[in-house]
């Protein structure tokens, strides 16, 4: 049997109604945010983390950087050589490895580029400072946010298809 | 127990009531309705932090307000400007003053009362007015014209409205209203008494759409659209004027609907027949103090009509605005007049 029509008038009373009985019922769909916290999604793009022994200091991604925010610098150094009577390797040292999240616009251009999985997205969202030069944040607290990185999520199921 | 004090003790009781019955309907429309309805019917909580569920928060923003700076724009008619919050306010307290609460919990017992009660609320519009033209802004003076034009389009479906209840009261006073619904019958009932809203039902629709654009509440709120006018003729006031503002609009609220409960809810009474009360002589001394919690509760309910229409719906077009006030209520009001009064003649 087919609803009788009701005017849109009174349907748009009845949803704000009964939203209403239902936030006084179940709770509001929105989190009291200092008291409780929500947690945000694998993906989220809270903040930049990085693994610092991935890293060669190849500045692709200062390069790629919209917004010039990270900062490399680096020297190389002699790494004794891998098989006895060779060669000392020559290994790219980093001395410094700043991003400046007062610039970031949280493209993930870096993340993407990093031919040696060095960045990585973490849903860390709470590093707000009173100074906005206090937002410029070396590799050592980089590297603290890396312990925030969750496990990649599985693939969907397709994803690989095609591919060999 | 009125009739003990002195003229003057009398005097300073009824003005110390109009300020409560003024304040005190302002303060819990906008927090139980403003700060809580409207966020649970938008699925969260609303202020939660100033005090326990965010009961402070009105005095929080109350104090904000206050410790603002009082601004005036340099091109501003500074004296007008200054003006007209104050005279927007006045006329919720002068609109007050013809509300029964008791058989003798009035301010003035006005034969006149509701034609008075019409010509004051006409003059927020003088204030607001004045607001939209001292302003020196070009959206405050078109949130003023557009008040204007707005407020005196609906004054008289409103008007038109009350006379329905006029006639079947065949009174003025408020309080013979009042009285009139509670010791009435309807269909030789005596149980109910006659609350107008039964006989005037259409009246009571056209009377509360009209007060709803009185009121500058949501569908009908061009006068002070945020984001076309940036709030219209409000858009230069700041601190304790803006508050003023504020404070009007819902305490305006609050008055109209005492009104609209004292026209068509029965206002203080309870039907006088449960009692046996068969006049306002009878009527116990314990009606002064129930009184005024009834007209608190019916007060609130009607205000729950007018916010709920005001949350659920989008704004109107000028236009639509002016057409619905000329082409729909007026003549339904006048029509409704005609029947109530060949009604009246034929009973």
């Amino acid at each position: 049997m087919a609803k009788p029509k009701v005017p849109g008038m009174f349907k748009g009373l009845g949803i704000t109604f009964n939203t209403l009985v239902d936030t006084l019922k179940n709770g509001a769909a929105t989190v009291q945010y200092p008291h409780e916290k929500e947690s945000p999604p694998v993906r989220a793009r809270g903040v930049i983390a990085l693994r610092e022994d991935n890293c060669t200091s190849c500045m692709l991604c200062a390069r790629s950087c919209p917004d010039w925010c990270i900062y490399i610098e680096g020297h190389k150094e002699l790494a004794p050589p891998r098989r006895a009577g060779g060669k000392p390797r020559g290994v790219n040292k980093l001395d410094r490895f700043d991003i400046d999240y007062a610039l970031c616009m949280y493209c993930g251009i870096c993340v993407e580029v990093c031919p040696f999985d060095a960045l990585f997205w973490s849903p860390e969202y709470e590093y707000s400072e009173p100074k906005i030069a206090d937002l410029l944040h070396d590799k050592t607290k980089l590297g603290e946010w890396m312990e925030t990185v969750p496990e990649a999520p599985e693939l969907e199921s397709g994803a690989l298809k095609g591919k060999k | 127990m009125l009739a003990t004090l002195p003229y003057w003790g009398v005097s300073l009781i009824r003005i110390l009531g109009g300020i409560v019955a003024v304040l005190l309907p302002a303060g819990s429309i906008v927090y139980i309705f403003l700060f809580k309805m409207m966020s649970f019917m938008q699925s969260r909580l609303g202020p939660m932090e100033a005090g326990p569920y965010g009961s402070m928060q009105l005095f929080a923003e109350v104090g904000k307000w206050l410790q603002k700076e009082d601004l005036a724009p340099d091109g501003a008619d500074k004296r007008l400007f200054k003006m007209a919050p104050l005279i927007v306010l006045a006329s919720t307290f002068l609109l007050v003053a013809v509300v029964p609460f008791g058989p003798d919990a009035w301010f003035t017992n006005f034969e006149a009362g509701v034609f008075y009660a019409l010509a004051v609320s006409s003059v927020s519009v003088l204030g607001i007015l004045m607001a939209g033209w001292s302003s020196a802004n070009k959206y405050s003076l078109m949130g003023g014209l557009r008040a204007a034009g707005q407020l005196i389009a609906y004054e008289l479906p409103m008007v038109l409205a009350v006379i329905g209840v006029v006639i079947q009261a065949g009174t003025m006073n408020l309080q013979q209203i009042v009285v009139k619904q509670n010791n009435d019958k309807i269909f030789g009932l005596h149980f109910l008494g006659n609350p107008y809203i039964l006989t005037q039902f259409v009246g009571f629709i056209v009377f509360m759409i009209a007060v709803q654009a009185e009121l500058t509440q949501t569908p009908f709120d061009m006068p002070i659209a945020e984001s076309e006018l940036v709030s219209g003729y409000m858009t230069e006031y700041s601190g304790f004027r803006f508050l003023i503002f504020f404070i009007g609009e819902f305490a305006t609220a609050g008055v109209f609907a005492l009104i609209a409960s004292a026209l068509f809810l029965g206002g203080w009474g309870v039907p006088f027949s449960w009692f046996g009360w068969h006049n306002i002589g009878d009527v116990a001394n314990w009606m002064n103090v129930v009184g005024p919690l009834i007209m608190f509760v019916k007060m609130m309910i009607v205000v729950f009509l007018i916010m709920w229409v005001r949350f659920s719906f989008p704004r109107f077009r000028e236009d639509q605005l002016q057409r619905f006030a000329w082409k729909v209520l007026i003549p339904i009001a006048l029509a409704n007049i005609m029947l109530t009064a060949i009604l009246k003649v034929a009973f």
